[in-house]
């Protein structure tokens, strides 16, 4: 039990001082994407060799009894998943990837026996070759700024001494002992930090609102919905940090006046879902949840309510529905939760990575965390990035970066030297983005005017073969599943909208599409109850706004100039290169292909499927495509 | 900053007084802004975006939820408006079974006028890709899937007025659907028929079922005598039809009309009123005496009996055992008048109009009939009525009146007050204390009772004895009001329910209006009758008098109670298949359904399921189990109730669920308990 600030600080001290005892650490990333890559095996294979040697040590050993030695230890995500599973060695900061249980011996043997580190694990670069030994060299890491993923990957989530050690809880103790509830709010404030669940709302403002709202109960939730698809910060934050957002959400409890609060997780993330309950219930053994905590008469404890795991429960409303146990469906604003959320008191709602971003700036202050970012976006931002870029995954950059720089610096540029085409922003709600805007910098408002969005982080780099009418169908049809049916412009919109792209890209597209597809996507923008429905329409505009000629050649003249869209695929002979040869008509299922022997064969666009056997058929390329 | 208090619409400065959101502030000013799905009564939902406006700063907001701030610059008709507006309506109609000729609302539909005020002329989508089948399992309502546009009205009124919430949202995205649980029909589940959903449906997706073709059958059918009962609450509303003001007197002008359309006789269920305030005092007064079954409930309100089968079996017991004046009528038409006409039963044929749509279901109950011919044979509402009317092409306004038939055509101010909430407490008050002591009391007018507050109440002094009188009207005030009872915190002797907000004269059976005021005229015309009346009190009403004298004896006799009583028993809540949580295909089997009922289950019967699935776990038995949750055994006054093998046992309290499950254990041979 810490029941006071100055405990606090001796544990942390103390248990710092036990880990200099650790000879080294390997740390195993127990993330959801490595677990599934099998590196709960490796976990057991390296702690098994270590035992071999006898020179295991749990953290218990470490900090109980001063032993020393070296430990195994599962930690959260690293961001870096494609190449997991990911073992790091501390205080080398040695990384090895996809390792595998084979791989253990060779590496705790080169640990242990002080050799080099074992260079076919270590990260090669895909195009340059050249091998990298630490994390922060690979350029993937070099370039970003690790604050609220700063432990991720580096210490045991699943052990408070850990965290405390690592100065956790100091933030909330300064807090309690030090400042006012306003005081707190005034340097959050300060700091510049805005939301990071999508809408980029200033965090410090929506505190002063819930501290100044009148009622005799408040509540604190944690939005760790995540709903978008492809992105995972907050469950790797959840998974690999959970105390930070405990330490965040408590000091939140005290600066607005809250003494409950709810952690709202998808269901789907068993793993956060646990570390979480592990967290949480650990906080409270040693007393920095609960009641009078730090001995300074503030009482503050937590639930976690697993959510089904729909996209609009993201929505703070429908989330706050969700837990009263209603459908999960938006309510039209205002009031605002600041003003009557769950069960109609104020309540501040924040996102997972806006809390763990709140300790970092009590320790090291608000001008810290805006030395970070730009003006009006402060800190860094953690976005994941994928699609056709050679290194996908997790990172955390300061705002204001341009897309160049994540793109070719820690994205390694596009995958096969492919020339670039757009990329997606903000999931589902953003929109898409193209080569003039690669030197934009990333921020709320810049990217807001060129009509896409920070959102929840989501970045879909895509090359010259994607076809942006289908990216846009693409992601129609996700919201259209995903729209909570209450309203009617989106519910019905975005089905018609569907509709539209679908007939594009199946070839049924009519001239008139055009101006009714822009026409209600700006009406379900205008009209939509929530963030759901007013963003739907965005990679659609943003298509009609940067890519209008694509669309109109899929619906006018039929042709998908990306050559993606199957039902637009045509195939022709080129009468120049066709030597006759017959080959192709003997490959063709169809009988499509007909000509006279060593004269130019041509195909029946009517009778072809479009299947595409021929193309390779041709010993003379006279096939082509689209 | 504006330091005025006004904002400016459409270019227009104007004054803030504290209207709620900029809808409200809109309609003072004379500017209908359409919506769909904002009703002052029901609560804020903001679905169906209709009531959008454009301010200035923050662009598109919906005016229904939106408090109008002082400085506001608000246009309620720019092209970014109007472009939300069209295209909404244009989505809906894209979705909607546009069969309006031949639908239920046409001429009444708010899509429908919409459609027109927009002018919207060209479809610009696909057409709806799917058919849902139709309700009309009910007696009383058809819910037409195909027509609804999702706008939850019906949700909110059910859930929030009336207290029940029978109908939710069901699906996500483009698939959602309002439906009552477990995609049952109406006649499986626990509505009660009050319409009052089908009054807000702004489509043809929820309407009260039309008879109207019975009605001309019977009355085209010579062998029929057909006598029509014209319900108090119809006289101040059916002049609405035809362009009269809303709580016009126009009872002359039905009895006419009647008659012209081919009715042999019209009588007025006013007189099953009086006799209802005679049978249901008397008894009143006994309870009192023997201080038994009080609080005594009225029972006039079938939807209201319905609710309390469903979700009040223990109080059954303290309503009124009087059929409602409808059902008296029909039972003295059909038991004693025909044997004075020399007449068959089966060949008088009753037709009531009402208000009301739950009395559909009531003359459909099958208690309610006399030598197999039932007492009342059929229902028309008001709004059929006026079909029935235009249909003749009468010219309604231009009738001239004419008076009730004899004998059951003349009636006291007493019974004409039951069309509106109060009314019938203060016809028992005027009768009570008279039937204790005999003395006549001077003032009838109970004004405590009378209004549209959710609860009235009002004390009297009967004999030395004060007793405290009740009044709620919309199920969701009688829901409170139970439960403040059951709390302790409530006493009364005498408590009127009525399921419509308002009483009769808010009968879903009623001309369509969203407007409030209307409702408050047609009760200034009840009252107003009432004044109008020769006689005030049920008690001076001679024909009645000649009734029991002829009859019935006196008030509560062997022969009243025959005629003019009933008895309630328990209804499930919803009927049909139960849900299943082990099955078992094995031959050594136990069969155990749990009651989740709404009495069970307020006695724990959800904690003794949980604990049977427990130890099913436990004892290795799971697979040896059809284990269900059922929705009614009919056994509420002694749950929870659990069936085995088909037979029932009480009162398993979970504190008792391990004993019932080891005697659960028992019915499996002993090599099969593995
Ligand atoms: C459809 C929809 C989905 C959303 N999903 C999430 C989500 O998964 N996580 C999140 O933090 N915020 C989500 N939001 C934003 C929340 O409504 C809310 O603005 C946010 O949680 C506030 O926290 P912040 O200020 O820290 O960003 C979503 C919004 C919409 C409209
Ligand atoms: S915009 Fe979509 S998700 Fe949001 S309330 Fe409307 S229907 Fe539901
Ligand atoms: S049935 Fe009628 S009232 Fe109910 S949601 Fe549908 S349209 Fe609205």
């Amino acid at each position: 039990m810490i029941d006071s600030k100055t405990k606090l600080c001796e544990l942390r001290d103390k248990w710092q001082a036990a880990f200099e005892n650790e000879k080294a650490r390997i740390l195993v990333c127990a993330g959801t994407g490595c677990v599934a890559n099998g590196s709960l095996e490796v976990y057991e294979a390296l702690k098994k060799e270590v035992e071999g040697y006898g020179d295991y040590v749990t953290v218990d050993l470490i900090i109980e009894e001063n032993k020393s030695g070296v430990s195994v230890v599962k930690s959260g995500c690293h961001g870096f998943c494609e190449m997991g599973p990911l073992v790091r060695l501390e205080p080398s900061g040695v990384l090895y990837t996809r390792v595998k249980a084979e791989d253990a011996k060779e590496i705790v043997d080169a640990l242990v026996n002080g050799k080099e580190p074992v260079e076919r694990l270590l990260y090669h670069h895909p195009t340059t070759g050249e091998i990298y030994k630490e994390e922060h060299n690979i350029p993937f890491y070099k370039h970003q700024n690790r604050n609220s993923l700063g432990h991720c990957g580096v210490i045991d989530p699943e052990d408070i001494r850990e965290y405390i050690a690592n100065g956790g809880y100091q933030a909330l103790g300064k807090v309690l002992t030090e400042m006012k509830p306003e005081e707190v709010c005034q340097e959050v404030i300060a700091s510049g930090l805005r939301g990071r669940g999508g809408g980029g709302f200033p965090t410090g403002q929506k505190w002063e609102f819930t501290r100044i709202a009148k009622g005799d109960k408040k509540y604190v939730i944690c939005n760790g919905d995540e709903g978008d698809p492809g992105a995972f910060m907050d469950r790797s934050v959840m998974e690999g940090d959970p105390h930070k957002v405990v330490e965040g959400m408590a000091i939140a409890g005290y600066a607005v006046g809250a003494d409950e609060g709810y952690i709202y997780v998808r269901a789907e993330y068993p793993l956060a879902v646990n570390r979480l309950k592990i967290a949480i219930q650990a906080a409270r053994n040693h007393g920095l949840l609960g009641e009078n905590i730090l001995g300074t008469g503030f009482n503050f404890d937590l639930k976690i309510k697993e959510g089904a795991g729909a996209f609009v429960c993201g929505e703070e409303t429908a989330l706050i529905a969700s837990i009263e146990g209603k459908r999960g469906m938006p309510m039209p604003k205002p009031p605002f939760p600041a003003q009557s959320g769950l069960w109609g008191k104020p309540t501040l709602i924040n996102n997972v990575e806006t809390f763990a971003n709140i300790p970092g700036i009590i320790n090291k202050g608000a001008a810290w965390f805006k030395g970070f970012g730009t003006e009006k976006s402060a800190g860094t931002k953690t976005f994941a990035i994928t699609g056709q870029v050679a290194n996908t995954g997790l990172i955390e950059v300061p705002l204001g970066i341009t897309l160049r720089e994540i793109l070719y610096e820690i994205g390694g540029g596009l995958r096969d030297g492919k020339k670039f085409k757009a990329v997606q922003i903000g999931g589902p709600s953003g929109g898409c983005l193209t080569e003039e805007h690669l030197d934009m910098p990333v921020d709320y408002d810049s990217l807001l005017s060129a009509g896409a969005m920070v959102g929840s982080g989501g970045l879909v780099f895509m090359d010259e073969s994607t076809c942006m009418v289908e990216v846009a169908r693409y992601f129609m049809t996700f919201t259209q599943n995903e729209s909570c049916g209450k309203c009617v412009p989106c519910r019905e919109g975005t089905k018609r909208m569907l509709e539209i792209l679908e007939r594009a890209v199946n070839g049924e597209g009519r001239p008139e599409d055009v101006e009714t597809l822009e026409e209600l996507a700006l009406a379900v923008k205008d009209g939509s109850l929530c963030g759901l429905g007013k963003t739907a329409p965005n990679p659609v505009l943003s298509m009609l706004k940067y890519f209008k000629d694509e669309y109109i050649a899929h619906v006018v003249d039929k042709k998908c100039p990306a050559g993606a869209c199957q039902a637009l695929k045509g195939y022709s002979i080129d009468p120049e290169k066709c030597k006759g040869c017959s080959k192709c008509s003997k490959v063709c299922p169809v009988g499509a292909i007909s000509g006279e022997i060593k004269k130019p064969f041509v195909i029946d666009a009517d009778k072809c499927i479009k299947c595409g056997a021929c193309v390779s058929s041709c010993p003379f390329k006279a096939i082509k495509e689209g | 900053m504006n330091a005025k208090n006004t904002v400016i619409i459409d270019h227009k400065e104007v004054e803030l007084n504290g209207e709620k959101n900029i809808l409200e502030l809109t309609r003072k000013l004379g500017i209908d802004i359409p919506t769909f799905c904002y009703h002052s009564e029901l609560s804020l939902y903001g679905a169906c975006r209709m009531c959008v406006v454009e301010v200035e700063g923050r662009g598109i907001v919906a005016s229904c939820s939106t408090p109008p701030t002082p400085g506001m610059k608000i246009l309620t008709n720019s092209p970014r408006v109007q472009r939300v507006r069209k295209t909404v309506l244009e989505l809906l109609l894209a979705n909607h079974d546009r069969e309006c000729t031949t639908c239920e609302k046409n001429g009444n539909c708010k899509l429908q006028e919409l459609a027109n005020r927009f002018g919207i002329k060209r479809i610009r989508f696909g057409e709806r890709d799917v058919k849902l089948p139709i309700d009309d399992s009910g007696t009383s309502i058809v819910r037409d899937p195909n027509k609804c546009i999702l706008c939850g009205d019906c949700v909110r009124m059910c859930a929030e007025v009336q207290g029940i919430g029978i109908l939710d949202f069901s699906n996500r995205g483009a698939k959602v659907v309002v439906t009552p649980a477990f995609n049952k029909n109406f006649s499986e589940v626990e509505c009660v028929n009050c319409g009052q959903c089908s009054a807000v449906c702004p489509t043809g997706a929820l309407v009260v079922k039309s008879e109207t073709e019975k009605a001309w059958a019977a009355i085209h059918d010579p062998e029929k005598f057909v006598v029509a009962q014209v319900a108090p609450a119809v006289r101040v509303a059916l002049g609405e039809e035809f362009g009269l003001p809303a709580g016009e007197i126009v009872t002359g002008k039905v009895v006419a009309a009647l008659k012209r359309l081919g009715f042999d006789k019209v009588f007025d269920t006013c007189i099953g009123a009086d006799l209802t305030i005679m049978e249901e005092t008397t008894e009143f007064i006994e309870r009192l005496q023997k201080g038994e079954k009080l609080p005594q409930f009225t029972s006039c309100c079938p939807a209201w009996i319905k609710y309390a089968e469903h979700n009040e079996p223990e109080l059954l017991k303290n309503l009124s055992s009087c059929r409602s004046p409808q059902q008296m009528f029909g039972s003295l038409v059909k038991k004693y008048w025909a044997k004075e006409l020399g007449k068959d039963p089966k060949d008088i044929y009753v037709i009531s109009i009402m208000p009301c749509t739950a009395k559909k279901f009531e003359a459909a109950r099958p208690e309610f009939t006399t030598e197999g011919a039932p007492d009342v044979d059929l229902v028309l509402t008001t709004q059929e009525l006026a079909r029935m009317i235009r249909e003749t092409g009468l010219l309604f306004d231009q009738l001239d009146i004419e008076s009730f038939d004899t004998p059951f055509g003349f009636t006291t101010g007493a019974g004409v007050i039951f069309g509106a909430t109060g009314g019938v407490s203060e016809a028992v008050l005027r009768a009570a204390h008279e039937l204790v002591t005999g003395e006549a009391v001077e003032e009838v007018n109970f004004e405590a009772v009378r209004g549209f507050a959710g609860l009235k109440e009002a004390t009297v002094e009967i004999n030395g004895t004060k007793i405290k009188v009740a009044v709620v009207h919309g199920l969701g005030n009688a829901k409170k009001l139970l439960q403040d009872l059951k709390a302790g915190k409530a006493d009364y002797q005498i408590i009127e329910v009525m399921a419509c907000p308002g009483g009769c004269i808010g009968g879903a059976g009623q001309p369509i209006s969203t407007d409030p005021e209307v409702k408050k005229e047609r009760a200034r015309g009840i009252y107003n009758a009432d004044k109008l009346s020769q006689l005030r009190k049920s008690q001076d009403n001679p024909i009645v008098a000649k009734f029991y004298e002829k009859w019935l004896q006196k008030p509560n006799s062997h022969e009243a109670h025959e005629a003019l009583h009933t008895n309630y028993s328990p209804r499930g809540r919803i009927l049909g298949e139960d849900i299943q949580l082990l099955s078992s295909r094995r031959k050594h089997k136990v069969d155990v359904a749990v009651c989740v009922g709404t009495c069970c289950y307020l006695k724990g019967s959800y904690d003794t399921l949980k604990r049977f699935m427990e130890k099913a776990e436990e004892e290795g038995i799971k697979h040896r189990l059809n284990l269900h949750a059922t929705f009614c055994l009919e056994g509420c006054e002694t749950g929870p109730s659990v069936r085995i093998n088909g037979e029932v046992v009480s009162g398993v309290t979970p504190d008792k669920a391990d004993q019932v499950f080891a005697e659960i254990v028992e019915k499996l041979p002993e090599n099969h308990r593995d």
